[in-house]
């Protein structure tokens, strides 16, 4: 359940630049859940090959821990799309992330690709999945029908392109990017895939991150893009259920038993009213507590 | 001969008379009385300043054959050896067995000495730069191997007598006209001077050199006018930017950082963490940045500690102003913060390097102390440390404290990188044992930890923690699986290559090191 590809926890997504063995070597000892290595816009146009191949041959080599991600260049809009896809692939990673999608066709190009080397290599279908990447406002626009592809197991929204797309900067309220995380999160919500935020890219800001990353988890972000192993602790950190909210859902879940158990009607937990939206939650907040390595049955017990 | 951490060590070593093989951490117990300090008179009235240091060599009568020695708190700013050696050699005075607390890549120089004969033995805490290179490579350029001892084997073996100074050149940053000397004032300014304060209570004559002689009295001072004969002022005694320059600060690297944060975590589990807790820390990479950690557990959890030693620094000395440690001693300040604590904070007591951490006085401060966090070159899987040779066996470290602290402390963690270039750094056998593996209880590294398997007390209280615990032969494999076995590196056999001899704190044997053939 933990590693099925639709559901496991993505809190972090770690950016790993393609072309460094000493970052690539080490990234996965941060404890990120999932590893991003870049052979996109971090790269080069004279590094490209080289990132490729020091990537695919990573994948190959080392265990990786983390969940393993492929930023490839765009398939249609640059020359090295394909190729990144006709050497990664073979290197199974988890998925590929498709920078700058704009219509649905480009997953379906992508998933072309996957389908032909899964079958190649005998792999089951779903082996490599795919996250997209809202980076542009035509992007945006079509962002419902990209999320709702089968391949497409979440969607991300990548902001330095769109805030020059939509000729303004970051600030940091985030008032520039509210519409578009939204709407990315509606269609994520809609097609009933994750949702990644943009990354924070002042590493030094830790009070702006821990600001940024809090709203964007209080709007219903999944997770966060990383840039740094030192912003990695700070997400999880905002992401693990505090003490109060884990005795609370502990508490709903036991009433909810109780009441199933006792065929009891209206249910209440410390005087508020308990309903099937409020179990859902409870449920989540418990899995996150156990993701994030809290001894839930233990806590269980206490209460 | 085999010692006990299973070295080979030649019967006789030519130039060497010491036979004592290394035989366990507590072994040798001493049965004599140590050395003396040598009688003088020192008549009313007269003057101590001298015009030049070549006065000063006139003055002592250094001849041919005789030991000097020197301190290395100024570190890679050291100014004071190499104009003592000009004079020496302009003398045409040879044979110079010079016995430095520590060398520094600023005294490469000597290579030039060692060639036409001025010097020709050295004893140290280490041996690094050109200097270790050329000596490693040219083991005969002395006449005898290298001595390496630690902070707290040198001022024993100056104390029992093993080391004998002739005179001792001490640069100070502030005396007055009698001898009063200190280290925490004046340009050059560098703190502790406890590795001093031993050369100075012993040598048959000692010599200041200084660059701010003031005529009012000097108090506190770290070195007492009876123990001094002359004083040398001059331009400069060192560079301040290779003493201590400005604040050091904690790592940013985040591999660093997570073996730091490991670290901390193992102090906690193992309830090391405790109001009255002592502790010492390296001063950099890891070891330091355990500082940032533990600092954050001690304030959560609301513990004030006893006291720390060190090697201060600015990170320490700030704890100790936040009232998170009660003291701190200090025989080397690292960094101007800290050298402003010792001046300003009646909390921070300088020490000399025999109260640090010499084992064979009634009690070194390094005996109290519950834990230590140390870097190392590399470990083995019998958890010895290597801090003196590298990869290629070349001499490019110093001892230190390294095996005095170990020894003392009651936990004893070493933090180094798995891997460094393309190296695995736990091999099979060290290349040179420093600190020998019975007193190392965890080695830290980012992608797990070991506990020493004589540790069963550390095991148990370790044995439900989410830290990466592994054997240190599987952290070894973890190594071996991301860049392949290294070669072994090929050593002469022939006695006459033997480069070094690294003595254990209690002045036995506990490896030699050979020259490396290429």
């Amino acid at each position: 359940m933990m590693n099925d590809p639709k559901t496991r926890l993505r809190r972090t997504m770690m950016f790993v630049p393609g072309n460094s063995p000493k970052m690539i070597n080490s990234a996965d000892i941060y404890g990120a859940d999932s590893l991003m290595f870049d052979v996109e816009d971090a790269i080069a146009v004279t590094e490209k090959d080289t990132a490729r191949y020091l990537v695919a041959n990573a994948l190959k080599t080392l265990k990786f821990h983390s969940e393993t991600v492929v930023r490839i260049n765009h398939p249609t809009q640059t020359p090295f799309g394909i190729d990144d896809l006709k050497v990664i692939l073979p290197a199974k990673p988890d998925m590929i992330r498709l920078p700058k999608v704009e219509d649905v066709s480009e997953v379906e190009l992508v998933t072309g690709e996957i389908e032909r080397v899964e079958k190649e290599n005998g792999w089951p279908e779903g082996t490599i999945n795919i996250i997209g990447a809202i980076e542009s406002v035509k992007g945006l626009y079509n962002v419902r029908e990209i999320c709702r592809h089968p391949r497409l197991i979440a969607i991300a929204l990548g902001a330095e392109d769109f805030i020059a797309n939509l000729k303004t900067q970051r600030t940091k309220t985030g008032i520039e990017l509210y519409y578009a995380r939204s709407q990315i999160l509606m269609a994520a919500r809609d097609a009933e895939i994750q949702c990644m935020d943009t990354v924070f890219s002042d590493v030094r800001d830790m009070e702006g991150f821990e600001r940024e990353v809090t709203n964007s988890r209080d709007m219903g972000f999944d997770g966060k893009s990383v840039i740094h192993p030192k912003q990695i602790t700070e997400v999880h950190r905002i992401y693990t259920p505090d003490d109060k909210q884990l005795t609370h859902a502990l508490k709903v879940l036991a009433a909810f038993d109780d009441s199933l158990k006792n065929h009891k009607g209206v249910l209440a937990v410390d005087g508020k009213m308990i309903d099937g939206p409020i179990v859902v939650r409870a449920q989540r907040i418990v899995d996150q507590a156990k993701a994030a390595g809290i001894d839930v049955e233990k806590k269980r017990e206490e209460i | 001969m085999k010692n006990a951490v299973g070295r080979e060590i030649p019967a006789h070593i030519s130039g060497i008379s010491n036979t004592r093989l290394y035989e366990g951490t507590s072994a040798y117990t001493p049965a004599h009385t140590g050395a003396g300090k040598k009688l003088r008179a020192g008549k009313p009235h007269t003057d101590k300043i001298l015009k030049s240091i070549d006065e000063a060599i006139e003055k002592t009568g250094l001849k041919n054959g005789q030991t000097i020695s020197f301190h290395h708190h100024l570190r890679n700013g050291d100014y004071v050896m190499k104009m003592v050696m000009e004079c020496i050699a302009a003398k045409g005075i040879k044979d110079i067995t010079i016995a430095s607390s520590s060398l520094s890549p600023c005294h490469d120089f000597l290579i030039d000495y060692i060639r036409d004969g001025t010097v020709t033995a050295l004893e140290s805490s280490g041996l690094r730069g050109q200097l270790g290179k050329y000596l490693t490579k040219n083991p005969g350029a002395l006449k005898k191997p290298t001595i390496i001892r630690s902070h707290g084997g040198r001022a024993r073996a100056i104390e029992a007598g093993e080391l004998h100074i002739d005179t001792a050149f001490m640069a100070a940053p502030t005396c007055d006209r009698q001898g009063n000397a200190t280290g925490r004032i004046g340009k050059s300014a560098f703190g502790s001077m406890g590795y001093a304060m031993i050369d100075a209570a012993y040598a048959d004559k000692v010599v200041l050199i200084t660059d701010n002689l003031v005529n009012d009295p000097v108090y506190p001072y770290s070195i007492p006018q009876t123990q001094v004969d002359y004083i040398v002022p001059v331009e400069a005694i060192g560079d301040p930017e290779g003493i201590a320059s400005g604040a050091i600060r904690i790592t940013k690297s985040p591999t660093q950082l997570l073996i730091a944060e490991y670290a901390a975590e193992v102090m906690d589990e193992t309830g090391v963490l405790k109001d009255g807790f002592s502790m010492q820390m390296g001063s950099g990479g890891a070891s330091l940045a355990a500082a940032k950690f533990i600092r954050e557990k001690m304030e959560d959890q609301n513990i004030t500690g006893s006291f720390g030693i060190g090697g201060i620094t600015g990170i320490f000395a700030d704890m100790l102003k936040d009232g998170l440690f009660k003291a701190c001693y200090d025989a080397q300040t690292f960094d101007t913060t800290a050298v402003k604590s010792l001046s300003e904070n009646p909390n921070h007591i300088e020490i000399s390097a025999s109260f640090y951490a010499n084992p064979w006085n009634a009690g070194p401060i390094v005996n109290d102390l519950d834990v230590v966090i140390l870097s190392a070159t590399e470990v083995d899987l019998d958890f010895n440390v290597n801090v003196i040779t590298d990869s290629n066996g070349i001499c490019m470290g110093a001892s230190g404290g390294h095996s005095d602290t170990a020894a003392g402390a009651a936990l004893t963690i070493i933090v180094v990188p798995l891997i460094r270039g393309r190296l695995p750094m736990i091999r099979n056998h060290v290349q040179n044992v420093v600190t020998p593996g019975d007193d190392v209880d965890v080695i830290i590294t980012e992608r797990g930890l070991a506990i020493n398997p004589k540790r069963t007390d550390l095991i148990e209280k370790l044995k439900d923690s989410k830290l990466p615990i592994m054997k240190i032969e599987d952290l070894q494999q973890l190594a071996y699986a991301f860049v392949g076995k290294p070669e072994e590196i090929k050593l002469s056999d022939d006695d006459r290559d033997i480069v070094a001899v690294v003595e254990y704190r209690d002045g036995s044997i506990l490896d030699v090191i050979r020259k490396p053939l290429v």
